[in-house]
């Protein structure tokens, strides 16, 4: 006979509780990502002086999970699925700090890009970036929450296009590089935003990583694509 | 927006009483020292859980708190220990009627040769608590609920005690003992003889307990302590060595004895 | 070396196996050889003691019809009570003589005997057992009633094979003829062995007239003796033990009292008997030779017994049941009268009726106090007679009648010992019962 519940409720309040906490976090994150793309499209400075501060209320919540995964895996002794559990609880929110710090970054960049040439369909090009990969942050939650192996494994695969519009991206602003000396420095940050977004993407295959390895047990047999191929390939930089 | 994140244990603990103090308690066996000027104080409506090493002198603190001392030859106590702000070992005090309100529960179950009814109302009756017979069927009945119970023996009140398994005699010794309406529960290693599923459901028991009562639970296992307690005290050759949240004993204990302890480098 | 040896097999013996094997058969052997003697001798007892004892419980009875002649018995022929009873046995005596007379004539028996030496076949008891008759149901003055008479003791003998023509010869309480006579009436059925109650149940006799000698009053006797025991013994003895269990504080005063209780369980019973006499006899007066005196005795004696198996019971009571009580807040009076004494119950039950056991077969105290030599004739009537008045008990009876010089008194002894030994083995299978039924498992 074999129960969802455990015999001492308890234990299963504070696992509850966590995971309530897990899925706070990255409704913050999902916003965060939402409103620093919306703010760098419109110029909004004070959006952008939002977001970086919300950063602190996400990078606070990691703490307490930090501090609640340690005292229960202290205090509970748990095993099997339930440690499992525990351990990827602590994974996501490390990824959803990053993803959290990167928005940030992007958001900081704002107030800079504001102060240089505007390049064309840049912001358009991001926003379509980051409103993917918060699409994928949304859908690896909904994953975990339902343990949904296979929409974990399709958010993984999804990082492919992810990777794909990146690559774009960079082609796209070495072209613009070459074409006007003054957009170089433009182009780097809009660049390094793009390699924000991309890594994000990252993170959230990490997300969904940890939600097979918590069903099975085991991580995802296929390896995760690498379409990002600038550093290997050195034909993408030239055109 | 800046929110603290506050534990519930934190927010227990600043609202809660006081219900046993001891101070400076030293116990001695003929020529043995077994308790070395200890001091703790108990909180109501919480579990607090006494750890140690065998012969740490845990169990003997526990019975000093109910004064199951005086039936052993030869031990004097010294010390004061107030419920309540009562000095229990005031010469005005009968121990039998302390007894009533501190309950005991014992590490292997050890209900009466009588039928669960008998169990449970013997209390009762010797402290003249019920008016009546409905009275005491109340009592009867309340205690085998508190005690997580109540389902099984309803059909069976008449039946003997003996004739259930561990887990089930355990409990009927839990409501046997909160029959008497106690303010505190001790409880001597009460999960040593069970099964892990019984163990368990005693468990979420204590849980449950803790809203009515102080309990004091003595425990060789640690992990035990560790899952059910909200404070905890490690004894240690018959000192008290630390004593205090549980969580913090747990993750970040101030002594390095208990943290030899807990993490297993001393027996 | 503690590295195991790999290629020894299994299905061989090993010579130290072999050895060991032959000294576990021989030790068996041993067990059995012992348990084979002790059954043996136990066999050996049980016929000796059945086959000298069964013939007391079968008496030679003649069965006559005897006219009851009003002329002799109710001269005045007023049935009154009064009158009747001035009739001694001496009266009904000749009644006798003249039904011998009536069956030789009758039967047609050819005999030299005068009608005196034939009614001197039958007991002295038989006169009585008429009057006695009479008088409960005087109608029957005037009739012919049938009667069943004891053979005296030589005739009962001669039926039992104990009395022969030769051992005889120089006897003068019968004679060849009288052994004619009765082979006669033998073959005719008026003289024959049947079952006789009145020897569990009636009276001792006189010596003259062993046939009519029963244990039924010495089993009063020893009843009564073990009613009194039962009754002061057992609380005095539960008392001693609960104190000494759970009370006592542990000191020299306590270790003293425990050392002379045990030892007081080995004191020789006689010591128990001068000091009845010399206490409740000559000090106390109370009245000699009486069952209350004989209880009191018996008392002191099962004393020392009774507290030892009761502590033993106690101690078999496990500590935790205490601390169970004493945790719910029972004082120690309370826990020893709730929850000790109830489950140490069967263990006390089992060391009592063991105890009264053993008191019912002592014989040597009750010999100071008088209950050996006692004559016990008289059922007492009431419960206070039955205590105060003198008496005699199973084991003092068995001996006296032992020590009498009639042959018919030797083979009663043999029977009092089966009835002693039924009564002993029925309380030990009580106890054994007992003790199985309420054993309890923790």
């Amino acid at each position: 006979m074999s129960s969802n519940q455990h015999i001492r409720t308890a234990f299963d309040r504070d696992l509850d509780q966590l995971q309530a906490q897990m899925l706070r976090m990255g409704g913050l994150v999902e916003v965060a990502i939402l409103e620093a793309a919306k703010s760098f499209e419109t110029q909004d400075v004070q959006l952008a002086d939002e977001v970086r501060a919300a950063d602190r209320i996400i990078d606070d919540i990691e703490t307490q999970i930090n501090e609640d995964v340690t005292s229960i895996i202290a205090l509970q002794a748990p095993t099997a699925r339930d440690l499992r559990l525990l351990l990827s609880i602590l994974k996501v929110a490390g990824n959803l700090e990053r993803i959290g710090d990167y928005a940030k970054n992007m958001a900081k960049r704002t107030h800079l890009l504001l102060q240089l040439p505007n390049i064309e369909n840049s912001s358009s090009s991001l926003r379509r970036l980051s409103r993917e990969v918060q699409l994928m942050l949304k859908d690896s939650l909904d994953a975990y929450v339902q343990r949904d192996t296979e929409l974990a494994k399709d958010v993984i695969a999804r990082d492919n296009d992810v990777d794909e519009l990146y690559n774009g991206l960079f082609r796209q602003f070495v072209t613009h590089m070459m074409e006007d000396p003054r957009n170089i420095t433009a182009c780097l940050h809009l660049h390094f935003i793009a390699k924000n977004i991309e890594r994000m993407g990252d993170h959230v295959t990490s997300i969904a990583e940890q939600v097979v390895l918590v069903v099975t047990g085991r991580m995802p047999s296929e390896s995760r694509p690498k379409g990002d191929r600038t550093s290997i390939d050195v034909t993408l930089s030239q055109e | 927006m800046n929110e603290k994140i506050i534990s519930h244990e934190e927010l227990a603990m600043t609202s809660q009483t006081i219900k046993i103090s001891a101070r400076h308690v030293d116990v001695h066996y003929d020529k043995t020292h077994a308790i070395r000027g200890v001091s703790a104080e108990i909180p109501s409506n919480s579990v607090t859980a006494f750890i140690g090493p065998s012969g740490c002198g845990k169990s003997t603190f526990l019975r000093c708190l109910n004064r199951m001392n005086d039936t052993i030859k030869n031990c004097q106590v010294s010390g004061d220990i107030l419920l309540d702000g009562e000095d229990i070992y005031d010469p005005k005090v009968d121990p039998v009627q302390l007894r009533a309100k501190v309950g005991m529960v014992f590490q292997k179950p050890n209900p009466f040769p009588k039928s669960i009814y008998d169990n449970v109302a013997y209390g009762p009756r010797i402290h003249g608590l019920a008016r009546d017979k409905s009275d005491l069927d109340g009592i009867v009945e309340q205690a085998l609920r508190r005690a997580a119970i109540w389902e099984e023996a309803k059909d069976r009140l008449s039946a003997p005690g003996t004739g259930l398994s561990g887990g089930q005699q355990q409990r009927v010794c839990i409501a046997r003992a909160i029959a008497t309406a106690p303010e505190v529960l001790l409880m001597d290693e009460p999960c040593s003889a069970l099964d892990p599923i019984a163990t368990a459901q005693i468990e979420e028991l204590i849980d449950e307990l803790r809203q009515n009562y102080a309990v004091v639970i003595v425990t060789h296992s640690m992990h035990q302590a560790a899952r059910v307690s909200q404070q905890t005290a490690f004894f240690h050759m018959g000192t008290l060595v630390e004593f205090g949240d549980t969580k913090t004993i747990f993750t970040n204990p101030r002594d390095p004895r208990t943290e030899s302890y807990i993490t297993g480098r001393i027996g | 070396m503690i590295e195991p040896n790999p290629h020894k097999s299994l299905f061989v013996a090993s010579a130290q196996n072999k050895r060991r094997a032959t000294a576990e058969k021989r030790f068996h052997m041993l067990g059995l050889t012992a348990i084979f003697i002790a059954l043996s001798m136990l066999a050996i007892l049980m016929t000796t003691i059945v086959a000298k004892g069964s013939g007391a419980f079968q008496q030679s009875f003649i069965t006559l019809d005897v006219a009851l002649l009003e002329a002799k018995l109710d001269k005045k022929g007023t049935r009154n009570p009064d009158n009747l009873k001035k009739v001694t046995t001496f009266g009904y005596a000749p009644l006798i003589k003249a039904a011998f007379e009536q069956v030789v004539v009758a039967r047609g028996i050819e005999t030299d005997l005068t009608s005196k030496d034939m009614a001197a076949i039958v007991s002295k008891s038989a006169a009585a057992q008429m009057r006695d008759r009479v008088l409960n149901d005087p109608r029957l003055i005037g009739t012919t009633a049938e009667f069943k008479f004891l053979a005296n003791s030589w005739i009962d003998g001669y039926l039992k094979g104990r009395v022969t023509r030769e051992t005889i010869a120089n006897n003068k309480n019968i004679s060849i003829a009288q052994l004619d006579f009765a082979d006669r009436l033998i073959e005719l059925g008026i003289i024959e062995k049947s079952f006789n109650i009145q020897f569990i149940l009636g009276a001792d006799a006189s010596d003259q007239r062993p046939e009519d000698a029963g244990i039924g009053v010495a089993i009063i006797g020893s009843f009564a003796m073990m009613c009194v025991v039962l009754l002061l013994a057992l609380p005095i003895g539960v008392a001693a033990s609960v104190y000494l269990e759970e009370f006592a504080p542990e000191n020299r005063l306590t270790d003293f009292i425990e050392v002379n209780v045990a030892n007081l369980a080995a004191v020789p019973s006689i010591v128990f008997g001068i000091l009845g006499l010399a206490f409740f006899i000559n000090m106390m007066h109370f009245p000699q030779s009486a069952p209350l005196v004989g209880g009191l005795v018996l008392t002191l004696m099962t004393l020392p017994t009774i507290i030892i198996s009761t502590r033993a019971a106690l101690k078999a009571v496990p500590p935790s049941i205490r601390s169970a009580a004493l945790g719910v807040g029972a004082s120690k009076m309370q826990t020893t009268i709730h929850h000790v004494l109830p489950l140490a119950a069967p263990g006390i039950l089992t060391g009592t009726i063991l105890g009264l056991a053993q008191a019912l077969g002592e014989t040597a105290p009750l010999l100071l106090i008088g209950m050996i030599g006692y004559v016990a004739t008289n059922m007492p009537e009431t419960v206070s007679q039955g205590l105060l008045s003198p008496n005699s008990a199973m084991p003092a009876q068995i001996y006296e009648w032992a020590k009498r010089a009639d042959p018919a008194f030797y083979e009663r002894a043999w029977g009092g010992i089966i009835i002693l030994l039924i009564f002993l083995v029925t309380m030990n299978l009580i106890a054994v019962r007992l003790r199985r039924r309420f054993e309890r498992r923790w």
